[in-house]
Formats: structure tokens, sequence, C-alpha cells
């Protein structure tokens, strides 16, 4: 595989250029207010379709373990919200249920 | 000045919490990536640019693929496009949030714009700090591309159940950062909620290519949020 290089740097280009072009082109302009209120839902819808159906798959041998630990995340974010115990804690509890 | 020192601590501590969890998603990830370039035959260095340079999971072990399939460069970087195009979205949402802030940073910051970093920064009560931002994206191509290179010349150096668990890591890491959001709020669990919905179908359906449903989710969900909103000021929430 020769050149791999000029493929890295077409991909990286295509990547960075969407990722750039709001912060040049949107910033602090004024925009509309249904734009502005079109924007602020980006993150909820974002995270529901990142979230769902992918994270039914995630280990694809162990459905089960992956809701038990989605489950931990929900109680543990719940009561004592953060991101470290949800996240470590979730990881455990799967890692404990596969080596059962 | 000390305490405006204090305040950056406080801020770079806050964001180390929440870049752990994206290391402990990214870094086994990154050394599947590794470990499958190597065994494609790409050399360290070209395997080291594409983590550091392109910085786009799922694009990376794409574009491997179909390398091996013979695709040439040009479908390739296309598809690159299409699969990292919903970064668009998520630094349009970014850049009004961050406003003047991100100053001439900003071309540091549009780069570090992934999935993970992106939803922990929107869920983040409050206004971002640049050191908040750059921590956080630091964590996240820190375990990026050690993992990669990890994967590379170390090979599966992880347990595997260890490994398959942390499959884990990034869906929770996810759901916890929304969390806090959902208590306070039903309208953001019906958005939520319907994307997954919607996104779950059109997967299903499979006629769109990788990443784009995610898209048609985003800009469907948002755009009925938009005018659910307006519709609901004053009004209960009854999500």
């Amino acid at each position: 595989m020769d050149n791999l290089i000029f493929l890295i740097a077409g991909m990286a280009a295509v990547t960075y250029g969407p990722r750039l072009a709001p912060f040049l082109f949107l910033g602090d302009r004024k925009i509309p207010g249904r734009v502005d209120a079109f924007l602020k839902c980006i993150p909820a819808a974002a995270i529901g379709a990142l979230i769902i159906p992918g994270v039914f798959n995630a280990i694809p041998e162990a459905p089960v373990a992956v809701l038990c630990g989605m489950a931990f995340t929900i109680i543990a974010g719940l009561w004592k919200g953060g991101v470290i115990v949800p996240v470590i804690g979730s990881v455990l509890v799967v890692y404990f249920i596969l080596l059962l | 000045m000390r305490s405006r020192c204090e305040i950056m601590t406080e801020m770079a501590r806050k964001a180390v919490k929440a870049g752990i969890p994206i290391f402990i998603g990214y870094f086994p990830a990154a050394v599947a990536f590794g470990i499958l370039a190597k065994g494609y035959d790409v050399s360290l260095l070209e395997t080291f640019l594409f983590s550091a340079v392109v910085f786009a999971g799922a694009s990376q072990f794409i574009a491997l693929n179909l390398l091996v399939s013979g695709v040439g460069y040009m479908g390739i970087i296309l598809t690159t496009l299409l699969v990292n195009f919903r970064h668009f979205l998520m630094s349009a949402y970014l850049s009004r949030r961050m406003g003047a802030l991100a100053g001439k940073y900003k071309f540091l910051m549009a780069f570090g714009v992934t999935d993970e970093v992106f939803s922990v920064l929107s869920f983040t009560p409050g206004s971002l700090s640049k050191t908040f931002v750059f921590v956080l994206q630091v964590s996240a191509y820190t375990g990026w591309v050690s993992g990669t290179l990890a994967g590379y010349i170390l090979g599966g150096f992880l347990p595997q159940v260890l490994t398959q668990s942390m499959g884990i890591a990034l869906y929770s890491l996810l759901l916890a950062v929304l969390l806090p959001e959902l208590k306070k709020s039903c309208r953001i669990l019906l958005l939520t909620i319907s994307s997954g919905i919607l996104n779950t179908v059109l997967v299903k359906m499979a006629i769109l290519p990788d990443g784009w449903t995610i898209i048609v989710c985003i800009v469907v969900i948002a755009l009925a949020g938009a005018f659910f909103i307006e519709d609901e000021l004053g009004d209960s929430v009854d999500g």
C-alpha cells in the first residue's frame, strides 16, 4: 500500500472541514430565533441517535451484560451524578458478568 | 492572579474527571485499530498519522476495510466525508455555545470535536471555559493516539474480557452526561427517545450510508424540537 499519506491527508481534510466550518461562519453572529432553537435541540437529538440502537450491539456476544451495565449507569448517575462512577462501574459490572 | 489560577485548576480538574471516561472508551477501540492496521501491513508511521491527523474513530476502521477491498482513494475519502459529516452539526451547536470564547483557538477546538467530546461539552452546565474544552479534548486525543500506538506495537496486550467490557464505556458515558438533564426536563427525554427510535428504524431499513442515519435523526428531531419548544413556551411540560 503505497502513498497512504495522500489518503490520510484527504481523509483529514474532509473530516476537519465540516468540524471547522461552523466555527468560522456561525460563531457569535446573529441568527434567526428558529435557527437558534434548532441548534439548541441538536445535543438531545444527537445523543439519542448515538446511543440507540448502537448500545444493544455494544458487545454482540453479551447483550444482557450490557443492559445490566447500563442499568448500573442509570442508578449511579441518578443517585450520585458525575460520569466517573457510572462509567467505570458499568465496565466492572460487565466485566464480572462476563467472568461468571 | 491567584484566584484566576485556582479557577483554572478547578476547571482542569473537572475536565480531567470528564476526560477519564472518554479515555477509557477510546483507548481499547484505538488498540483494536492499531492491531487491525498492522494486520493489513500499514506502516507504524501511517497508522499513527491516521489517528493523529484524522482523529475520527469509525471512519478509520471503514477506511481500512475499504482499502483492503480495493476501493480507490477518492471513494474512501468520499465515504469519510459522509461518515464524519455529523460533526458539522455538532460544531454548529458548539460554535454557538462557545461564541467569542473560541477566538483564535477555534482552529484547535474544531479539530477535537468528536461525538463524545461534543456530548460532554453540550451537557456541561454553565459557560464553558477554554481550559475545560482543551483538557477534555486532550484526554480524548491522548486516549485515541496512545491506544493506536499501543495496539500496533504491543498487539492484544489487554485481557480480551476487559477489552470487551470496555465496549460499554462510551455508551455509558453518553447516558451519564444526559441523565442530569433528563431529571430536569421531559422535553429532552422525549427528543432523545424519539431520536433513538427514528435511528433504529433507519438503521433497520439500511438505505442510508454509514453516518447518515445519525445526521437525518439530528436534523429531523432538532427541527421538530425547534417548533415544539416555541409552541410550548409558557405551557407546562407534559413530555
